[in-house]
């Protein structure tokens, strides 16, 4: 085959692929939780919070065995609550507690993820145990099955918290950059932590459906970490990645419908091809 | 000369180490004070403390009303995060009026003339569109004062500003800090290490020793 008929291949393929509901209502969410999930990149790359998306996603992944044994309607009423608390316990504790940074998430992610297995274990009627923890680790096709109302609650969810980061964006880099100074001119910083916190916990949750709990941390990091290496300024450098974030995602999700490969890892492997080129691109930058 | 600053009874420390007990001290305002003594004698608590970071195992800390409404401004030291924090000089200084916010998200076009008014007189105008960590130790100590200056028209509280500076830029920052309590008339609180810094430039020393700590009038 030339590459031509190759190409026109594809676009049919896709145009067919296009016409299915779900899978539209897959790239619209798909294309939200990638703009949701690269705002707070570069606060949690500076706060040494990178692990935190896995830590989280785990404890969502807990709440959800739990949720999933005592056959809630909605998992999400179970899972958001638990997500938020662990959030605000890990990232709002401040410098005095015991246990923080990455010890505790370590410690919080292990222990949510072990007890969420061994509940699944002991009490689900699942048939198929593997294929289900398989599914929320790596996202799998998750994001292919949802449902009008969960679709309807996704973006609602993403519009709620890019309007809030939005309102707090100055604030959010005041507190992110240095908390003495923000606390001595009167801000909160203790309240914007919590917001923060619980930020960053709504979006885990939301996008646990799009590349399950293992590979959390690459949506939010990413990005940030690609834009870092060529923007010097926080607004650059909060634009770039979410521009990035949603081409990798939106890239990701055309290749796995196309090749049909695993939609989580494809999206993450177009975030490591953006790094590599944005690093390049840093250090070109960098040398005229 | 009215006090802008009245500490009274002070027990300083943290969780069960108590460092300092029953300090007391009035600054008035336009005065120029250093803090000084050994490391772990209570000079940093003491200005955490009277920044209102940590609240003080007893005694009282009081601000002047005037000081209060007109906001302390703050030059802390560097932190780990600063040094790879993509930020541009604008951002940083622009940071400093975040107080003057309140609940408005954005910053209005007064403030915005206030950062720039600051950063000129720094003389960093020409560095705000920089990135901040790319700057050398003594412009990054420019920016930050330009941000305490737009937190403040009062009273500058200076943690260590010219720790790790090489000495010429320590000259230039110490003359830059003179001269903002000179000619502006803004209250300086400086913490120091430098031994010569209280004769040179203050007005009264706090000296934090192993067993008394002393204030006195210097000039």
């Amino acid at each position: 085959m030339s590459a031509e008929m190759i190409l026109s291949d594809w676009t049919s393929k896709l145009a067919e692929y296009l016409q299915f509901p779900f899978v539209r209502n897959a790239i619209i969410v798909g294309v939200l939780i990638a703009l949701c999930s690269s705002l707070l990149g570069v606060t949690l790359v500076l706060k040494r919070f990178s692990f935190i998306g896995d830590g989280l996603s785990h404890v969502a992944f807990g709440a959800m065995s739990v949720a999933t044994v005592l056959n809630l309607s909605n998992n999400m009423y179970l899972v958001l609550p638990a997500t938020v608390i662990c959030a605000v316990i890990l990232l709002a504790a401040g410098r005095r507690a015991k246990l923080r940074g990455d010890a505790a998430i370590a410690m919080v992610s292990v222990s949510a993820l072990a007890l969420g297995y061994l509940i699944m274990n002991l009490f689900t009627s699942s048939s198929n145990l593997a294929g289900d923890v398989c599914s929320t680790l790596f996202g799998s096709t998750l994001i292919l099955t949802l449902s009008d109302s969960e679709v309807i609650l996704c973006i609602a969810v993403s519009l709620i918290v890019v309007v809030l980061f939005i309102l707090f964006y100055n604030k959010i880099f005041a507190v992110t950059f240095d908390e003495d100074f923000a606390s001595t001119a009167g801000t909160n910083a203790r309240a914007y932590n919590v917001i923060i916190a619980v930020i960053i916990a709504t979006i885990i949750v939301l996008a646990m459906n799009l590349v399950g709990s293992l590979l959390i941390s690459a949506l939010v990091i990413f990005p940030a970490l690609s834009a870092m290496r060529v923007f010097k300024s926080f607004l650059k450098v909060t634009i770039c990645s979410a521009v990035l974030s949603v081409i990798c995602t939106l890239a990701g999700m055309l290749i796995s419908i196309l090749a049909g490969t695993p939609v989580g890892s494809t999206i993450v492997c177009a975030d490591i091809v953006m790094y590599a080129v944005f690093a390049v691109v840093g250090r070109l930058a960098a040398k005229e | 000369m009215s006090a802008i600053l009245t500490c009274s009874n002070l027990t300083l420390g943290y969780e069960n180490i108590t460092l300092a007990t029953d300090v007391s001290f009035e600054i008035g305002e336009g005065e120029y004070w250093c803090i000084t003594g050994e490391n772990g004698t209570g000079k940093t608590t003491l200005m955490k403390t009277i920044l209102g970071l940590t609240k003080p195992l007893a005694g009282s800390v009081k601000w002047s009303d005037e000081a209060v409404k007109s906001g302390v401004g703050y030059l802390p030291q560097q932190t780990a995060v600063q040094r790879d924090f993509p930020a541009s000089v604008t951002e940083v200084v622009l940071s400093g009026c975040q107080g003057r916010m309140g609940f408005r998200p954005f910053y209005n076009a007064q403030e915005k003339e206030r950062a720039a008014l600051n950063m000129e007189r720094m003389g960093i105008s020409d560095l705000s569109r920089r990135c901040y960590r790319e700057l050398s130790g003594g412009q990054q100590q420019r920016v930050l004062l330009a941000r305490a200056l737009c937190a403040t028209g009062k009273v500058l509280v200076l943690d260590e500003p010219v720790a790790s500076l090489d000495p010429k830029v320590t000259e230039e920052m110490y003359e830059l800090i003179s001269s903002l309590n000179r000619e502006d008339g803004i209250t300086i609180i400086m913490v120091t290490h430098d031994p010569d810094a209280p004769a040179r430039f203050a007005t009264n020393e706090l000296r934090f020793g192993q067993e008394v700590t002393c204030s006195c009038q210097l000039k």
